[in-house]
């Protein structure tokens, strides 16, 4: 699973550590981030994905590991890293009582930009975040989409090498999530680095070039999103009874995920008919009787259930 | 990093000015409470205060009253802008732009000098809304200008040692309401102080905890200032207070600050 990477790493993480007291949040976690590309970080509330991203972006320290970020050690020399990162965490980062413009020019001026580069830097961004018609109204009377919009703006001003995205979309309508990612892939194009944190599958295969499975702060799975769907050959097979007694038997026999709505079992499977064959076999020497199948070919949500037993999104009990 | 201290204090501090243009409206009310106050001391209780000062050369006992308690109505002016220094770096705190600001190549400094230097303006700003209110009810300093300008220096020492210990109440509460309410913890040492009485007239352990605690100093030397009591040594012991309360403020705000939780 171990890839070539032929560009020099962005971000280089090795045996990082952090926990709360008891509660350990991330158990030696290794990460290899190659310049240029977006690298996803994939797991449910509680995997260690936002803590991840506070530690590289110097927020947080870390208990134990090594993180280089852009050549600059996070420990040794924080003022390195910022300057060539930027940032958009989960709660938006704008100053609401301010207006899009002003909260651009802020970041101007802190990013030393000087006036007319600063005022060029701010026209340029407004009109590529479709907020120029908007740029006089103060952040707080903005929809989400738009804040998320002038977050992100807000975060390019100073024109970053390597952009952590903890949870872009997260909220947005599907309109405002196409624009995120089509602003993602400009960004990639221009060759600067992306490390985001999502739990959509769908965003992460969509985006990433390569993608970590985080789960309880440990690394269950990393690279490419084919790759990671090789882990499972054939997808999943899906089984609807008439009711929970027929479903708990099945499980009890096969074991799977259940889909306590929709009465159903999820069970990783290569799709093949022998397989598939098999599996009703099992049922009917149970007497259990099935009231519909389904066949699906696989998606990193297979990929994440086949790994951790669980489906993607399903909450982590907290300790 | 550190080359930008001062551009990025300054960009900081506009940001302070700029929220102060914009809702004008909360400098107004840190002023009314202490013209509230003057008022309420001034005609409700002045007559018979005034009558308790004794030994005074002023006419009515309500004017001499009102040159006695104006001193101790700035120090109030004062501490209600803390109370807008705390609400504002609470607000940063439980909202998103701190964290980018940590993130940001900039002079770490910078955020809390910003907050406290546009609270100092703020609280200057207040001070003169107070203060011509206090003229128009009658209130005529009896000494010259050099005394005024020693005694606006003072207010203004006064004031950041007091926005510095806001900006350490804003940082150690969670959210805004309570830092909205920590620094009326401020209005208590004020009352215990010879802010309304002398502290002469209060019963032992009070009049030696008055006597001994900042305010009182402060509040003399105002005094003695605007209106020519004798002011002494209390004006060292009241820089000193300033300083001591500057310091504690600062590090107190700084220590809190190098570890806001992130989220």
């Amino acid at each position: 699973m171990t890839a070539i990477t032929a560009a020099p790493s962005a971000i280089r993480v090795r045996g990082l550590r952090k926990a709360y007291g008891d509660r350990v949040v991330l158990d030696g976690l290794d990460l290899d981030v190659a310049e240029g590309t977006v690298y996803a970080l994939l797991g449910p509330n509680g995997a260690g994905k936002t803590t991840t991203i506070h530690i590289l972006s110097t927020l947080l320290a870390a208990d134990a590991g090594e993180v280089s970020v852009a050549g600059h050690d996070v420990a040794t020399d924080p003022g390195g890293v910022r300057s060539a990162i930027g940032v958009t965490g989960q709660i938006s980062a704008v100053d609401k009582q301010f207006t899009g413009e002003e909260n651009l020019r802020l970041m101007a001026d802190l990013c030393h930009l000087g006036r007319d580069e600063g005022r060029r830097r701010v026209a340029e961004l407004l009109d590529r975040f479709e907020l120029t018609d908007d740029a006089a109204k103060p952040a707080m009377k903005y929809s989400g989409g738009m804040k998320r919009r002038l977050d992100l703006a807000m975060t390019l001003v100073g024109r970053p090498r390597i952009i952590f995205l903890d949870e872009p979309t997260t909220g947005l309508d599907p309109r405002s999530r196409r624009v995120m990612w089509q602003i993602v892939r400009e960004l990639v194009a221009d060759g600067v680095t992306i490390l985001l944190t999502t739990q959509y599958l769908e965003e992460a295969d969509r985006l990433a070039s390569r993608i970590a499975l985080l789960d309880h702060g440990k690394l269950v799975a990393e690279g490419t999103p084919s790759e990671l769907k090789r882990l499972v050959p054939g997808g999943s097979v899906r089984l609807e009874f008439r009711d929970e007694s027929q479903l708990d038997h099945a499980e009890a026999l096969l074991g799977g995920a259940r889909d306590e709505e929709a009465l159903a079992l999820n069970l990783p499977s290569d799709g093949a008919v022998h397989s598939v064959r098999a599996v009703l076999d099992r049922l009917d020497a149970a007497a259990v009787a099935v009231d519909a199948l389904s066949v699906k070919s696989a998606d990193l949500d297979d990929v994440f259930l086949s790994l951790t037993g669980r489906r993607e999104g399903e909450e982590v009990p907290t300790p | 990093m550190t080359a930008y201290v001062v551009s990025d204090s300054a960009t900081m501090l506009r940001r302070s000015l700029r929220r102060m243009r914009r809702y004008p409206s909360l400098t107004f009310f840190i002023a009314v409470i202490p013209v509230v106050l003057l008022l309420l001391f001034a005609f409700v209780l002045g007559g018979t205060m005034g009558a308790g000062l004794g030994g005074t050369a002023v006419a009515s006992s309500r004017d001499a009253y009102i040159a006695y308690v104006v001193p101790g109505i700035l120090l109030i002016t004062a501490a209600g802008a803390a109370t807008g220094t705390a609400i504002s770096v609470a607000m940063d705190m439980t909202e998103g732009i701190i964290a980018r600001f940590r993130t940001m190549s900039i002079a770490r400094s910078s955020v809390l000098a910003g907050h406290v230097i546009g609270s100092v303006i703020q609280a200057v700003l207040a001070l003169a809304i107070v203060f011509v209110v206090a003229l128009l009810i009658g209130f005529r300093p009896t000494t010259g200008p050099l005394e005024w300008l020693a005694a606006l220096g003072l207010y203004v020492l006064t004031s950041i040692a007091i926005v510095w210990l806001s900006v350490g109440m804003g940082l150690v509460t969670d959210s805004v309401e309570t830092a909205s309410n920590l620094p009326q913890i401020l209005l208590l040492f004020a009352f215990t102080s010879s802010a309304f009485v002398p502290t002469d007239s209060m019963p032992g352990p009070l009049a030696w905890f008055a006597e001994n605690q900042p305010f009182t100093p402060i509040i003399e030397t105002i005094r003695g200032l605007l209106t020519g009591t004798p002011v002494g040594s209390t004006a060292i012991v009241a820089v000193a207070w300033c300083l001591v309360l500057t310091a504690i403020g600062y590090l107190w705000s700084r220590r809190l600050y190098e570890r806001i939780p992130t989220q």
